[in-house]
């Protein structure tokens, strides 16, 4: 093939000295980090400004492979960490790149709320429905009846919905997308990146070594081909209605996206009106 | 009278695709995702034992970049790349082809 | 090493002043310029923070209530990587949440302040009651191999100046600084007379100066500790707590173990008679030695006297840095006294310190109870009896 003059487009954002990364073959995770450098590439943010935060997990390894001021932190803690973040450099445009398990189980607590508050961060969680890194043990996202290392005979407890979760806990923009959906991910993380407010985004990922073998689904590519045959695009569609079961209608799309004061809008106004002209701000470094 | 029918429209662009052989994981993404199915897996395996993709369709490729965009290990991406004109009927590719 | 500044005089309260320890150590965090705080209410400690949000939208920062103490220990790592200087408090249970996050900071090298308001324990124990449990836990509370740096207030006034003194080590050798206090003396209420901003010595955080393509956020100086950088700027740092390298990578294996790690502990153990302080009295002809710290120090004093007067040469030597603990001074104490006497507010964690130290040369007792209450100056008094004969 000809030698071409450009270079991978994606290759800004990366720390190319630690490629080729850990995750699997087939692992979507990959995936949506090339949807989020084209975000980044279409938001035309200044890259010193945007800092990422994840927890702990497959997906909490972005942290390490963004060439972006990258925190990789406890687990279930880059939402209160992104938060003081925010906070204390309010100029940072802030983004939380996590798991399911990381975000929703020991995380679930923090995203609440984030949300609650309206933090003006933007969460993209990758979920596949299993603890990946260490080993394939059952998520709170994982469907009924699914197999993982800790549920052996099929799980038992109802998943959460997490666009449910989410815009019932108030976040101001709630989209899902699969791994297949690339150029819709991109779209919607440069509209969570650029909005004011908790914008969250859910996107199913294959984990082909745990979840998708451990349930009989075939590898990372037959994965991506269920997601395109059960996926069904319903922009706005009442989130208590989107449930995910291992075979049924996967519902997709932009769901909630609104307005509401963020937390320091609201910390703000409140300081200023009751404090007036001695209300000395937020000491911002 | 009709006028005769225009010549057809000259081509400006092609696709091209790069290929990182030794950080491809052989998932099969971007050959299942190319929109005129221009990828195949190699016969040749790297390293780690993955059958990376070729470009077996080179005058089909568009250059889209949908299989850069869905590749998991930042392994490929597709460019457009401008083609030499003739005088004015038809199309001709700068790239020999092989 | 950066020149010392002096404080800004937007949070300083100048004067004299009659604040309990909590307030006090709320203006001594607010003289030392911090401006970002993630709290969670937890008795005694309590009024620290409530101190804060209501002092600190005039003075300029921000204070936020979290969720519970999990997201107040990582918030505030998160606001220093965003360039604040920070500090979060708490108590027994609230401290042993917040352990990770500690290990966290010490493995990030984050500087920031925690303060504990110790009260009885274990478990949810005595909430409004003093009790001095967690001075081993202090140490050794969260899992790995990491040196904390705690200091112990007995007075209010040291509530302020100490919590001074944790900002600047926590900025000098870049780690979590821990400001072991106690319900009684946060409790108490004194005189504390702040002085004006000129008179206040501030250790300013060690920034780089060096461009982003020269500069990696772990490589250490010739004093064993790196340069900072906040987020922002244009260094694209990676900040883990896996072990990592030079570059903020990580780098899992035994040699970068031993290099990081290893590192991080000699930061502390290399520096550690610079660190240590303590305050001695009536010693130069002690034949028994006291060792306390917190309110039961001044208890101690009281003792003291009281032994004087019957013609028992005791001394006092309280640790005012309990971590690192004044190993040289009580190695030296030990080859010429005859005992030394721990008096604490639990059943024995200094007090190991102590007879470690001491290495069989004196006898090494323990006056300790389970805490809620001070110890009496008699029972003080008896114990020392006990000791010199």
């Amino acid at each position: 093939m000809s030698t071409l003059t450009q270079i991978n487009p994606v290759e800004p954002f990366l720390r190319t000295d630690r490629m080729p990364h850990i995750w699997c073959p087939g692992c979507g995770i990959g995936t949506t980090v090339n949807c989020f450098a084209r975000a980044l590439v279409e938001s035309k943010l200044p890259l010193d400004k945007v800092a990422l935060v994840s927890g702990i997990g497959c997906t909490g390894r972005v942290a390490g492979y963004v060439n972006l001021d990258s925190f990789h932190t406890t687990h279930g803690r880059a939402i209160p960490f992104a938060t003081g973040l925010k906070l204390a450099n309010p100029a940072l445009n802030v983004v939380v790149y996590s798991g399911d398990g990381d975000l929703i189980s020991i995380g679930g607590n923090h995203f609440i709320h984030a949300a609650r508050r309206n933090v003006d961060i933007t969460v993209i969680c990758v979920n596949n429905f299993i603890y990946g890194m260490t080993g394939g043990q059952v998520a709170p996202t994982t469907p009924l009846g699914a197999v993982a290392s800790t549920s052996p005979y099929g799980c038992y407890e109802h998943a959460f919905n997490l666009p449910f979760l989410a815009e019932s806990s108030g976040a101001v923009y709630v989209a899902r997308w699969t791994a297949f959906h690339v150029r819709h991910i991109a779209h919607s993380m440069v509209e969570a990146i650029k909005k004011k407010g908790f914008s969250f985004i859910e996107i199913l990922a294959p984990c082909p070594t745990l979840f998708q073998r451990r349930n009989k689904m075939g590898d990372g590519l037959d994965t991506m081909r269920q997601y395109k045959q059960r996926s069904v695009i319903k922009n706005g569609a009442h989130t208590r209605e989107v449930d995910i079961d291992l075979q049924g209608e996967i519902v997709v799309g932009k769901f909630v996206d609104i307005e509401r004061p963020t937390l320091q809008q609201s910390m703000e106004q409140q300081l200023r009106q009751t404090l007036r002209d001695q209300y000395a701000g937020m000491g911002g470094a | 009278m009709p006028e005769a029918p225009a010549a057809p429209k000259a081509r400006k662009f092609r696709g091209q695709v790069a290929i990182n052989w030794d950080n491809c994981k052989g998932c099969g993404f971007c050959i299942e995702f190319c929109p005129p199915k221009v990828l195949e897996f190699s016969e040749k395996f790297n390293d780690h034992g993955y059958h990376p993709p070729f470009l077996a369709k080179e005058e089909a490729c568009t250059g889209c970049d949908l299989c850069g965009l869905y590749c998991p290990d930042f392994a490929i991406y597709g460019v457009r790349v401008a083609i030499k004109q003739d005088s004015g009927s038809g199309i001709q590719d700068s790239v020999p082809k092989p | 090493m950066p020149t010392l500044t002096t404080a800004s005089s937007k949070g300083v309260l100048t004067g004299a002043h009659f604040l309990d320890g909590d307030q006090a150590a709320c203006e001594g965090a607010l003289a030392a310029g911090a401006n970002f705080v993630a709290g969670y209410p937890i008795t005694p400690s309590t009024e620290i923070v409530e101190r804060f949000a209501s002092r600190i939208p005039t003075v300029g920062g921000v204070f936020l209530q979290m969720e519970d103490e999990l997201a107040s220990s990582i918030a505030i790592v998160g606001a220093a990587w965003g360039g604040a200087k920070v500090f979060t408090v708490t108590s027994g249970p609230g401290f042993s949440l917040m352990m990770e996050h500690l290990g966290y900071a010490a493995m990030t090298e984050t500087p920031l302040v925690l303060v504990d308001v110790q009260r009885g324990g274990p478990s949810t124990g005595l909430p409004t009651l003093p009790g001095q449990g967690d001075m081993m836990q202090a140490r050794w509370g969260s899992h790995g191999d990491y040196e904390v740096i705690a200091l112990c207030p007995n007075s209010p006034q040291e509530c302020f100046d100490l919590m001074i003194d944790a900002f600047n080590l926590a900025e000098e050798y870049r780690t979590p600084v821990l400001l072991m206090m106690d319900e009684s003396v946060g409790h108490m209420t004194e005189k504390v007379v702040i002085p004006s901003p000129d008179k206040i010595s501030i250790y300013p955080r060690r920034y780089t100066s060096l461009p982003p393509a020269e500069y990696l956020p772990f490589r250490a100086g010739a004093d064993g500790i790196p340069e900072m950088v906040k987020a922002g700027d244009g260094y694209r740092i990676h900040v883990t707590g896996l072990t990592h390298d030079e570059k903020g990578y990580p780098a899992m294996n035994w040699k970068e173990q031993k290099k990081l790690v290893g590192r991080l502990v000699s930061k502390i153990r290399d520096n550690a008679e610079r660190i240590a302080r303590w305050e001695e009295h009536e010693m130069q002809d002690a034949d028994v030695v006291m060792v306390a710290y917190g309110i039961t120090s001044r208890v101690a004093q009281r003792a003291m006297q009281l032994a004087r007067a019957e013609g028992l040469r005791v001394g006092l030597l309280r640790p005012i840095v309990a971590w690192p603990f004044p190993e040289k001074r009580i190695r030296e104490l030990a080859q010429r006294v005859h005992s030394f006497l721990v008096v604490e507010m639990n059943y024995g964690q200094m007090f190991y310190e102590v007879e470690r130290l001491a290495a069989g040369h004196a006898r090494t007792e323990l006056l300790g109870h389970g805490g809620g209450m001070v110890h009496e100056p008699e029972e003080i008094l008896q114990a020392l009896r006990e000791a010199a004969q």
